[in-house]
């Protein structure tokens, strides 16, 4: 269950984000989470909802978009259908992933006082 | 929005950060990496699940090396410290990191036990992760390799279960092979092509624990692993250089 220690890490990164602009509440979090990134966005979920109770983001919607696996050569550039073998079809070197292990904080939507 | 009196009303700003949420981990981990690079020690992360085999296969390393080479240890554990014990009573050096609840490593729970095993005297440092498959998987730790102990016995579907962390892995040690006469189920073929489905670079090595069968074959992988990984450096630093 790493997704508490992740969810720890966004709470870290939102709480200093709005520290720096003297913001008050959070109305919306996005995140882009990879098939490929070892993260359950439905654990991820019940510990965001666990752990923010108390903190900035209490009651802010966590937008999750998925990024779907993608694997390419790096020897040649080509992209590898999924589900192939993970070797290039072009120059036969082993593939890469090229999409799909996001754990990324895109974007927090806050609200900061008019001065 | 306040129209009565026009007084400090909030603006709702969005704020781009476009920032991996293992940011800060993996900062730390490239410390770790400079401390290891430093002292020319290597540092493998150990993982695979809990009964895996990963103690023995390191109470077989230093068995085989029989103070040839020095080693160090720390190992990643729930609750107790027996893996560590188990260590030094294989003459390993070694340190355990009680990890509570948490399910990995990281980088900052290595750096500070950094400060409380003697490694740098080590040119190989293990580092066992907590018996689990998907966790330790997302944490880089400084090391520098990845190392997957699976059992003959766990199953063959379980590359194919938990890709991220075979995906990752640089070497898959198959443990247990000593027990493949009584498990007439069981075909190695079949680990070895899941392994293939999820490694780019597939290669395993046999191993067990109770024979030494593959144990010179792993002593020669990490001596290799060593060599390319000081050669990378020293080309490294002649760029960095001129
Ligand atoms: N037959 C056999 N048993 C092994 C081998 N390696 C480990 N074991 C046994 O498997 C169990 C778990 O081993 P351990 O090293 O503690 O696994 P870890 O949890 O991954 O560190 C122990 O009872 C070991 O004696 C091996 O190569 N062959
Ligand atoms: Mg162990
Ligand atoms: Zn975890
Ligand atoms: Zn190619």
């Amino acid at each position: 269950m790493h997704e508490y220690s992740i969810v720890q890490s966004l709470l870290d990164r939102v709480e200093a984000e709005a520290a720096a602009r003297g913001a008050t509440v959070v109305h919306r979090l996005r995140l882009q989470i990879g098939e490929m990134s070892g993260v359950e966005t439905a654990l991820l979920r019940s510990a965001y909802e666990t752990f923010t109770d108390r903190s900035i983001c209490a009651g802010a919607d966590l937008e999750i978009v998925p990024v779907a696996v993608r694997w390419g050569c790096p020897a040649c550039g080509t992209d590898l259908p999924s589900g192939s073998a993970l070797r290039c079809g072009d120059c036969g070197g082993p593939a890469r992933l090229t999409a799909g292990d996001e754990i990324v904080l895109e974007r927090i939507e806050m609200e900061v006082p008019d001065v | 929005m306040c129209e009565t009196c026009g007084c400090g009303d909030p603006d709702v700003v969005p704020v781009e950060v476009r920032e991996s949420l293992l940011a800060g981990n993996d900062r730390t981990a490239d410390h770790n990496r400079q401390h290891f690079a430093a002292q020319g020690v290597m540092a493998i992360n150990l993982m695979g699940s809990p009964g895996s085999g990963k103690t023995a296969l390191l109470e077989a390393t230093a068995a085989r090396l029989d103070g040839r080479q020095r080693l160090a240890a720390l190992s990643g554990d729930l609750a107790t410290d027996r893996d560590a014990a188990r260590l030094a009573r294989a003459g390993i050096p070694s340190l355990s990191i009680t990890t509570g609840s948490a399910c990995h490593l990281d980088a900052r729970l290595v750096h500070e036990a950094l400060h409380e095993l003697p490694w740098q005297e080590a040119r190989w440092l293990f580092i066992e992760n907590v018996g689990n498959l998907v966790c330790p998987a997302i944490y880089d730790l400084g090391q520098e390799a990845n190392v997957v102990a699976l059992s003959v016995t766990e199953g063959e579907d379980k590359p194919l279960k938990y890709p991220v962390m075979f995906h990752k892995a640089d070497l898959v040690v198959l443990t247990k092979v000593d027990l493949l006469p009584h498990l007439p189920g069981v075909e190695i073929e079949v680990i070895e092509d899941a392994l293939a489905r999820t490694m780019p670079e597939p290669r395993v090595i046999r191993a067990s624990a109770v024979t030494g069968e593959g144990i010179d074959e792993w002593l020669r992988w990490l001596e290799g692993r060593q060599a390319d990984s000081t050669a990378v450096a020293a080309s490294g630093e002649v760029v960095a250089g001129g």
